[in-house]
């Protein structure tokens, strides 16, 4: 949360976003979105220049990028090491094909109850988009994320290079930051219609009461 | 409740203790190896240490990306100033013949340099891309002195930390460790794009340290203090970018 709310603080201050090494407010954008920058030097065709934030959100980003990361191996090499992954993450040998994401597709569509085994295991569409969360666009975002630091890309200049450029990688930071928000918030909605208290619980504790609480 | 046996408590116990000691142990080392920024304290303090310990730890003689020629932007993009001083305006009208760039502080031989005395320093060039927080960018051909030239000819003392650098513009001023005041292209730039460097680029005379974010490259460079502690300056937090609420290692 604090990672998306000062990372928009930031966009806001040039709300332009480039392909390839360099651009600037004197160069064409690859693309624009339409608000109000809080520096007067962008080109908005807005009359108005938002309040700076960038000070405390870029301070706050990093900070909260340090506990992402850290907080993220921890997480990583726990799941790993206990088998979590391989046990409830990765969708079981009978899943591993089309019709089985159609059937969970179709149940759902249809508003099926669900049965109680679907309350302590995830279903395979649930496992592919964590397993594409986990592996590939956190892994994404850090990386690009860290093409934007000027001393990392020093040591590391093939961080930088592989994105085709540092405009192109803040443009990539920037998509790969709106797929994990629309992850996140078809997440919440899932467990809002899921019953909130009750997944909730689940989460933080590990363990699931009795099904008569479902109905 | 009851599923928390002693045990487990215990070992929780034991492992909150493992790292509260862990941690005052690291901060110990941080602080007898020079990891920690000035601006290291309240809450974003620990971001910006981890940041500023693990850059100096992995990168601290790495060189700045450098492009061709080909690649110099056609239009750079002069981010706006203050208007200028009256001082900055009398020596614009002359020309910047009377430029002067005072060195003091630790050093051996405090220093009062013209422009041409910089230039008869061994002169560089780099193709390097200026890099601001707000997020554009521009890639350019620097031209100067690297600032190790300058501190070696005033013999900075061994036990200076960080080298303090003010514009002629009032309340503009940063600073710098030892390893990005030594760093090969951190220069004294005096030309860009094989022209004399524009008033609008920090001309007569710009310190571009090119690891860092724009911010870092203070433009109408008049005065270079080398020192041991930041404390004594300003509000004590290493340079007008944390007073400022911008973070002082720009490197990221």
């Amino acid at each position: 949360m604090a990672l998306l709310v000062t990372g928009a603080e930031i966009v806001i201050s040039h709300p332009r976003f480039y392909w390839g090494e360099t651009g600037n407010s004197g160069t064409t954008p690859l693309f624009k979105i339409s608000i109000p920058a809080s520096r007067d030097t962008v080109p908005t065709g807005y009359n108005y220049v938002m309040p700076d934030q960038n000070g405390w959100s870029r301070y706050l980003h990093f900070e909260a990028a340090w506990v992402l990361v850290l907080t993220g191996l921890v997480y990583v090499s726990v799941g790993l090491l206990n088998s979590h992954f391989r046990k409830n993450v990765f969708p079981a040998p009978a899943d591993r094909k089309w019709s089985a994401f159609a059937k969970v597709f179709a149940k759902t569509f249809r508003r099926a109850p669900p049965d109680p085994a679907e309350s302590r295991a995830y279903n395979v569409v649930q496992r592919i988009s964590y397993l594409v969360v986990i592996f590939i666009l956190f892994p994404l975002v850090i990386w690009t994320g860290l093409a934007l630091s000027p001393a990392f890309d020093s040591a590391v200049p093939a961080a930088v290079n592989l994105l085709g450029g540092r405009q192109s990688a803040r443009t990539l930071h920037f998509f790969v930051s709106d797929l994990l928000v629309l992850f996140l918030i078809v997440h919440v909605a899932m467990i809002i219609l899921a019953g909130f208290w009750s997944r909730m619980r689940a989460m933080t504790t590990g363990r699931i009461e009795a099904p008569s609480e479902h109905i | 409740m009851s599923n928390i046996s002693r045990r487990k408590l215990i070992t929780t116990g034991l492992a909150a203790t493992a790292g509260i000691a862990g941690l005052a142990a690291a901060s110990h080392l941080a602080r007898r190896y020079g990891l920690i920024p000035p601006d290291g304290g309240g809450i974003y303090g620990p971001g910006e240490t981890l940041t500023y310990a693990a850059q100096r730890i992995l990168t601290r003689h790495s060189l700045a990306r450098e492009f061709p020629r080909s690649m110099i932007s056609e239009k750079p993009f002069g981010n706006e100033v203050a208007p200028p001083s009256d001082a900055f305006k009398r020596h614009q009208a002359t020309g910047f013949s009377d430029w002067r760039l005072t060195v003091d502080g630790m050093v051996a031989h405090p220093t009062s340099f013209s422009l041409s005395d910089l230039k008869s320093l061994p002169t560089h060039n780099q193709i390097t891309e200026v890099v601001c927080e707000e997020g554009w960018s521009y890639v350019a051909e620097w031209i100067g002195t690297p600032l190790h030239n300058v501190l070696d000819a005033v013999g900075v003392l061994p036990q200076a930390r960080y080298v303090v650098y003010f514009s002629i513009e009032p309340d503009w001023w940063e600073s710098i460790d030892m390893a990005d005041a030594t760093h090969p292209q951190t220069f004294l730039t005096m030309g860009m794009n094989d022209g004399d460097l524009p008033v609008q680029f920090g001309g007569p005379l710009r310190l571009r340290v090119p690891r860092q974010l724009g911010y870092k490259s203070v433009k109408f460079i008049t005065h270079i203090t080398a020192t041991d502690n930041l404390k004594r300056f300003g509000k004590g937090l290493g340079s007008a970018s944390p007073e400022g609420g911008y973070a002082w290692y720009a490197g990221i």
